[in-house]
């Protein structure tokens, strides 16, 4: 958590520079906001909120923004009690979500802000893992391997016999839901017996220090720290879209070639909230920004067409808010 | 006449009662966490069966496949203990013999204090020191040593609690009168005799609860093996792998966004239950040792 700082600081500080150096942040406003902006949900997406928020502060320093890392399931509960306004997701939200804001009566609007992809990692000094199926990584992550799949040749022979260390997002994570989702087939549902939290620096310095570790996060974590783990190309065995193992790339996540762990994040605004002054403008000046920022800090950003789109249905959804 | 002796009278009664009070807000808090965890834990109980409880062998209440068997944590919790103590003891003890035994008096007045230093370091730096120094050193003589593990966990906790072991035993030692000192000097023992055969059993009581009270200290500890030993619940006594203690466990579903009055919350209630039951086993055998076994002279 300390480390964890010391990035969130040195990768503001980086931020600062280069966006000022754009003369983007002086897009910001009309004239001074105050208020509080208060921002919480999914821990992927959480760089590209904070960074956001770091900069929105350049142009609006009376307009306090706040952004917390429950995972996305976490925000989401506390985004139907209106203790938030803005949830981060690293998935649509779901069902039983809907429901419970609409008991709730919580309007809201889902806009996309970047992609990511979730890397598949292991130790630098593996030399066996050249890529993994989605099959194997089935047999690996399902609930049925609780207990039983342990060690590295129960999945392939030529492996060696050593136990096998699983790191992975906690259960309150969208990138647990979506990962379960595309490898297990259904969501929420994996074994239990690996390391989980929903830190992913926690699970970066776990598989860092590891041979044996094998896990997953979001694509951006690895981009952070490239040095001290290994990237391992994932093989859907379906050459539609795209022959033999995918390397995560800007390139193949953005064209879906490596599915089926590539997917679209967004951020949630509370319709309530969207009636003040400092949230439309902080949301508007997201928009505006976050296809730069994103990139800069090893998210994959949409097409300028797909944030066009996006800032005219917030538009929409304030204006009709407002009759 | 009477007035200012009945307010003197008064006064003391009220100040009495302000100290009774005080008093009181200690026990009540206790019985207040008592009430919550017996509460908590026996509606956890209607759920759950004790039998799975004490005897599965898999702890994952918050997946698809639940499991309820509280010995990963138990067994997790056990070792770190146990490293711990398995540092703590030799070293401590030796400690509190030399400074009890041989050190010069001086030196003994300048160490104790920077001995103490010890215990006042906050655990989450210890925490940190585990992950990030004595972990990556190890893992140059134990390759196969993971980036979490119980073996730098406990040998930091042990670190923790040496002034724990040292300071109490130490003021054991130092009680033994110097009749049986002289004594055993008397009859031509060496320095070492006598403190090994002589002053170390004549101080066991003491020394036994020094110990118990740091594995009891041990069992609590939550910071440095949170940080340090990992979360993955495995009944394992491997010390190189990751595992989760009881505390880690409370503190990971604390933090995360578990619905509270879900099954899966009132598991750290029953983990807490598990985790007082231990230190307060632990507590009463260190007071019945210590009223039981200490001996008296003079």
């Amino acid at each position: 958590m300390m480390k964890y700082q010391i990035n969130i600081l040195v990768l503001s500080t980086f931020l600062f520079i280069a966006l000022s150096s754009c003369n983007k942040s002086k897009e910001g406003g009309e004239g001074a906001l105050t208020g509080e902006v208060k921002i919480d949900g999914s821990s992927t997406v959480y760089p590209i909120s904070e960074a956001m928020a770091e900069e929105y502060r350049v142009g609006q320093p009376e307009v306090r923004v706040t952004v917390g890392l429950s995972g996305t399931g976490g925000g989401f509960k506390k985004f139907c009690r209106s203790e938030i306004d803005i949830n981060n997701a690293s998935r649509s939200i779901k069902e039983e979500e809907v429901n419970s804001c609409g008991e709730a009566k919580v309007n809201y609007v889902e806009l996309p802000v970047a992609y990511d992809g979730l890397a598949v990692v292991v130790n630098p000094e593996n030399d066996w893992v050249k890529e993994i199926t989605v099959a194997e990584l089935k047999k690996i992550w399902e609930p049925e391997a609780q207990g039983k799949i342990t060690r590295w040749n129960q999945i392939r022979p030529e492996w060696p016999n050593e136990e096998i260390h699983l790191y992975g997002a906690g259960v309150e994570s969208g990138t647990y839901d979506y990962f379960t989702e595309a490898i297990v087939g259904k969501s929420h549902s994996s074994r239990g017996d690996y390391t989980a939290s929903e830190d992913d620096n926690v699970l970066v310095q776990g598989i860092s220090g590891d041979k044996f570790g094998l896990g997953f996060f979001g694509l951006a974590y690895f981009s952070e720290n490239k040095d001290k783990l290994k990237l391992v190309p994932v093989d859907d065995q379906n050459d539609a879209n795209g022959k033999g193992p995918i390397t995560p790339t800007l390139e193949t996540v953005k064209n879906n070639t490596y599915a089926p762990l590539s997917r679209p994040l967004f951020i949630y605004v509370n319709s309530t909230s969207a009636e003040r002054k400092e949230v439309v403008d902080f949301v508007n000046f997201y928009l505006e920004n976050v296809g730069i920022l994103a990139e800069q800090i090893g998210f994959i950003p949409m097409e300028d067409k797909e944030y066009e789109e996006a800032k005219v249905k917030f538009t929409n959804f304030v204006s009709q808010k407002a009759q | 006449m009477s007035s200012p002796k009945r307010r003197s009278k008064l006064n003391k009664r009220l100040i009495e009662g302000g100290l009774a009070f005080s008093a009181l807000i200690t026990v009540l808090t206790t019985l207040g966490i008592i009430w919550v965890l017996i509460s908590e834990t026996f509606s956890f109980f209607e759920e759950v069966s004790i039998i799975d409880f004490l005897t599965d062998t898999q702890w994952t209440p918050l997946f698809a496949n639940k499991h309820f068997g509280i010995l990963p944590l138990v067994t997790g919790t056990l070792l770190t203990t146990f490293i711990a103590i398995a540092l703590a003891l030799p070293i401590g003890l030796t400690i509190a013999i030399y400074l009890s035994e041989y050190a010069d008096k001086r030196f003994k007045r300048a160490i104790k204090p920077v001995l103490e230093i010890l215990a006042a370091i906050p655990t989450v730096v210890y925490g940190y020191f585990a992950l990030t120094v004595v972990t990556p050193f190890l893992q140059g003589f134990i390759p196969e040593l993971a980036g979490f593990n119980a073996l730098s966990a406990g040998l930091v906790m042990g670190i923790m609690i040496i002034p724990i072991i040292s300071s109490l035993s130490e003021d054991a030692l130092y009680a033994v009168p110097n009749s049986l000192r002289e004594s055993a000097y008397g009859i031509g023992s060496t320095r070492l005799q006598t403190s090994l055969r002589v002053i170390v059993p004549a101080a066991s009581s003491g020394i036994v609860v020094s110990v118990i009270l740091a594995i009891s200290r041990a069992v609590g500890e939550t910071m440095i093996v949170a940080i340090a030993a990992g979360q993955q619940p495995r009944l394992t006594l491997n010390p190189l792998v990751p595992i989760e203690t009881i505390t880690t466990y409370i503190v990971q579903v604390s933090l995360g966004d578990v619905p509270h009055d879900s099954l899966e919350y009132r598991t750290i209630f029953a983990a807490g239950m598990t985790l007082f039951v231990f230190t307060f086993i632990l507590n009463n055998i260190s007071y019945w040792f210590k009223k039981k076994f200490q001996e008296q002279y003079e």
